[in-house]
């Protein structure tokens, strides 16, 4: 139905929706698990804050899930090369997430503090580490990461776990901790105890500031101080998945795609806007200030898609490795059957999340909390 | 490049243990859920308070088992990009796409409806709670149907050819992939399995209530529902085993007859072994005791066909290898010359065989410089660990006739209301607890470890599909996962005997009894 180049672009923007997806709807839960003992003063207050989102954070994981077997379907050398070469960044994220669903389920099962104490900050520490390190790889992407294929495209990498911790890239962390912990306090502010909710608005602004002085020094870094790549000689965007038919130049800016496409600038733009909303409705009205939040989240992603397009993952070793959007996707045939396959169930996705959200709705209040006991 | 052994080994340890762990909850998972989808609907349609409770009950151990099926599964999904990189690349394009879909169709259904069966109790109606209930048992169900989809394809790679430009597997005909006869039978034996496992948690925990005369009627209720499903699932899990040994000897000759431990083709129809000691280094069975028809009958529904033997596995596969250097020639060939039509001529006579040639690249870096010794070595590595798949088979049928014998005497009892009459009987359903989860870990045994050397049957080698790791890197997440695992396990299995030790009674969910009505 679409040919390559369009389903290879359509594929490239859902992957970002499948990003996008993931930082709203469970990045809120990390921030969330992550200001446990922060916003949370006293056992009570951590079983509300925890409420807001138990009966949520499954099914929002599942966006990472699917993010990763889509990646794996669409995008194979991306999973492959990313996963394999950032192995011990990804094996603590991975460890966030195994402990995170046993930590939310286990918690409660006993009444005792020193039992309640070790999975809140076994929470915190899943929070921390996950938004800490999607920013820190992110950053990475800009950097440019060591990896090169031989002639059968097995990739092989030379670099360390260290070396992914460059200062820009640090502060791509810190961008990405500032803003879903930035997030995570707006869903407090809206869904928790009105005595929670006011500290957490509070929180929110701060943290709102915090990430836009961090995303402002990171966008200036990344113009200045970070040098772009760009694919030389003729672009052949139906051509078969192989990188090596093409060549890449370094040395270019980050920011040349935003002057080829001036309506690119939306983006950052509504990161910026979303912060000031943050701002202003936080503390008045809860919806406001999670729809600003989200919308803060969400601009935040595409601009850091847009500037890298038609990059996914760009390597500093060898540059002709590279993986774009024109030769690290699957076969034109899957690419079709799997748009196929979200055009029928994402819908459907939306309609069944939107419905349970609807069934939960309201603040989760500290009576409500006295009242049920929470052992199942 | 040099493939690292420390790495292939380490990787694959990872694997085997993880998945296997995955694998103690998921089974669970998947019974347990239509046992409370059954429970609610009784519930739903008679309005008796109890069987409320009953499903209540039985979804807080259900619970706890979940999260750890759910904290488990990711490392799955991310285990084939850390550790396999050239495997993700070289099938990611078939393989990627069931799991993918999984996540679309039923893991986020299942994610998202979960919490609700939790906490909606009191927030939506009775009927919608148990369409809750309902579409999470589905969701269970098609998730697994997807996970063998992608399994099924490793076994038996339909649907799909070799793209030399690519350098991978890529779709031909997706249709073949889904309706691939070895997924549809290793899906529906699989479900099964799960569901015996469900149906054995509730019965033997309902026995060791009504041994210590607690929650009779609870318990007398729960062991009705587990004995009928349970009688159901144990008889489909052992037919349509049957199904997927028949599926088996279709395409993976040799798996089926390292599990037989068939060293020569026998005359048809071929005896089936039921005991003997495998004798790896001189190619025999010692003391072997063989049921005469049974294997040809069930691996070949005929009494004509011959089942072939582990010799001439080994011959036919030499004869595959040659065929693979010549396609591994011609794609090294196209890829100087893109044009070379007769490069191009042999590529695609023989590329179904290139994998072959990729077996030569554990001994050899240049497949095309193979002398006969290495071919012979090849060969010879393509057969499975013989005594392992001969046990673990065998031990796991045994488990299964056991279950239909267990599980239609509870049915037989519970049809004549005499569940509770004899303490035999509930003594031994309380310490059959652990055998489905010793049938289901052999299973998967069988079927993985009998895939070896291949990742892809005939495809890819499991030793090339590793990634660009090190040892020391595949160390550290190894003994990260040994280290978490272990303390999960321990925290589990502590959960799950303190709750079911508290019961219905001891959460409030249901009025003590006392002993002497039992």
């Amino acid at each position: 139905m679409f040919d390559y180049e369009t389903l290879r672009v359509i594929w490239w923007a859902l992957l970002g929706v499948l990003l996008i997806g993931f930082a709203v709807m469970d990045g809120f839960d990390f921030g969330i698990a992550a200001l446990l003992r922060v916003l949370g003063r006293n056992d009570e207050e951590r079983l509300v804050l925890l409420e807001t989102i138990e009966p949520t954070w499954e099914g929002n994981q599942v966006w990472f899930i699917l993010g990763g077997g889509a990646a794996f379907a669409a995008w194979p050398m991306l999973y492959a090369v990313s996963f394999s070469g950032m192995y011990l960044a990804i094996f603590l994220v991975l460890l966030a997430f195994i402990l995170r669903p046993v930590g939310f389920n286990f918690r409660g099962k006993i009444h005792d503090t020193r039992w309640r104490n070790l999975w809140d900050w076994v929470l915190v520490l899943s929070g921390v580490v996950v938004m800490l390190i999607s920013g820190v790889a992110f950053g990475n992407l800009f950097l440019g990461v060591p990896f090169q294929f031989d002639g059968d495209l097995r990739m092989s990498w030379h670099g360390s776990f260290l070396e992914l911790l460059h200062p820009f890239a640090l502060v791509a962390g810190l961008v990405s901790l500032s803003m879903l912990l930035a997030h995570g306090a707006c869903w407090a502010a809206m869904k928790a105890d009105q005595s929670i909710a006011t500290r957490a608005a509070t929180l929110a602004r701060w943290f709102t500031l915090a990430y836009v002085v961090l995303y402002v020094i990171a966008g200036i870094w990344l113009a200045y101080g970070v040098p772009g790549y760009a694919i030389v000689g003729p672009v052949v965007t139906d051509g078969v998945s192989n990188p090596l038919y093409k060549e890449v130049a370094r040395g270019s800016s980050w920011f040349a795609s935003y002057m080829q496409h001036p309506w690119f600038w939306s983006a950052p733009l509504l990161a910026i806007l979303g912060a000031v909303g943050v701002q202003l409705t936080v503390a008045k009205t809860g919806l406001a200030g999670f729809i600003s939040s989200s919308l803060m989240v969400a601009g935040t992603i595409l601009s850091a898609g847009f500037a890298l397009f038609p990059f996914l993952l760009p390597s500093r070793l060898d540059p002709r490795s590279s993986l774009t959007v024109w030769d690290a996707s699957s076969s034109h045939t899957t690419l079709g059957l799997m748009l196929g396959a979200t055009a029928i169930f994402m819908p459907l996705i939306i309609l069944y999340t939107s419905w349970v959200y609807r069934v939960l709705r309201g603040r989760v209040t500290l009576e409500h909390v006295r009242d049920s006991s929470h052992t199942y | 490049m040099i493939i690292d052994a420390d790495v292939v080994t380490l990787s694959r340890l990872q694997f085997a243990l993880t998945a296997l762990y995955h694998f103690l909850f998921v089974p669970l998972t998947l019974g347990l859920v239509w046992m409370l989808a059954i429970m609610e609907s009784v519930y739903v349609m008679t309005g008796r308070e109890v069987w409320k409770r009953m499903t209540q009950f039985w979804g807080v151990l259900f619970g706890i088992n979940f999260a750890m099926g759910v904290a488990t599964g990711v490392t799955m999904e991310f285990q084939f990009g850390m550790n396999w990189a050239y495997y993700a690349h070289y099938v990611g394009d078939v393989f990627g796409t069931p799991l993918a879909i999984e996540g679309l169709m039923a893991f986020f259904l299942e994610g998202t409806l979960v919490g609700l069966f939790f906490m909606g109790w009191k927030r939506i109606s009775r009927v919608k709670h148990l369409l809750v209930t309902w579409f999470l048992a589905l969701a269970t169900s098609l998730s697994a149907l997807w996970i063998l989809i992608a399994n099924g394809w490793m076994q038996n790679p339909v649907g799909s050819a070799f793209n030399a430009e690519t350098m991978r597997m890529e779709v031909t005909s997706f249709a073949e992939v889904v309706f691939n006869p070895v997924a549809q039978a290793k899906f529906v034996h699989t479900v099964s399995a799960g569901y015996v496992m469900g149906a054995m948690f509730v019965l033997s925990i309902s026995a060791w209530y009504l041994l210590r005369g607690r929650n009779v009627d609870f318990a007398k209720r729960s062991m009705t529902v587990a004995a009928s499903f349970g009688l159901a699932a144990a008889l489909s899990v052992v037919v349509l085993g049957d199904e997927s040994g028949y599926a088996v000897s279709e395409n993976q000759k040799m798996k089926m007859a390292a599990i037989e431990a068939m060293w020569e083709t026998e005359p048809a129809p071929a005896s089936f072994t039921v005991f003997g000691i495998p004798d790896v280094q001189n190619r025999t069975t010692h003391y072997a005791l063989r049921l005469p028809w049974v294997m040809g009958l069930i691996g070949t529904r005929s009494i004509d066909k011959p089942i072939p033997g582990i010799a001439n596995l080994v011959e036919e596969t030499k004869g595959k290898i040659d065929n693979g250097i010549q396609a591994y020639d011609a794609m090294l060939v196209l890829r100087e010359d893109k044009n070379n039509a007769q490069a191009k001529a042999i590529l695609s006579a023989h590329d179904k065989d290139l994998g072959y040639a990729l077996l030569l690249k554990h001994f050899i870096d240049d497949p095309r410089q193979a002398t006969p010794e290495d071919i012979q070595k090849a060969a010879d590595s393509t057969i499975p660990n013989v005594p392992v798949l001969f046990w673990s088979f065998r031990i796991m049928v045994a488990c299964g006739f056991y279950f239909i014998a267990l599980f239609a005497y509870s049915f037989w009892l519970s049809s004549k209301r005499k569940l509770d009459h004899k303490r035999w009987y509930l003594k031994l359903a309380l310490w059959s607890l652990p055998l489905p989860w010793v049938a289901a870990e052999l299973g998967w045994i069988v079927a993985e470890y009998g895939r070896q050397p291949w990742a892809i049957e005939g495809i890819l080698p499991t030793a090339l599909g590793v990634s660009s790791v090190t040892s020391g890197q595949v160390w550290t997440s190894l003994g990260g996962f040994v280290l978490f695992y272990t303390a999960l396990a321990v925290v589990d299995a502590v959960l799950m005997v303190k709750f079911a030790r508290k019961g219905p009674d001891g959460l409030g969910l249901w009025p003590s009894t006392t002993a002497t009505k039992a």
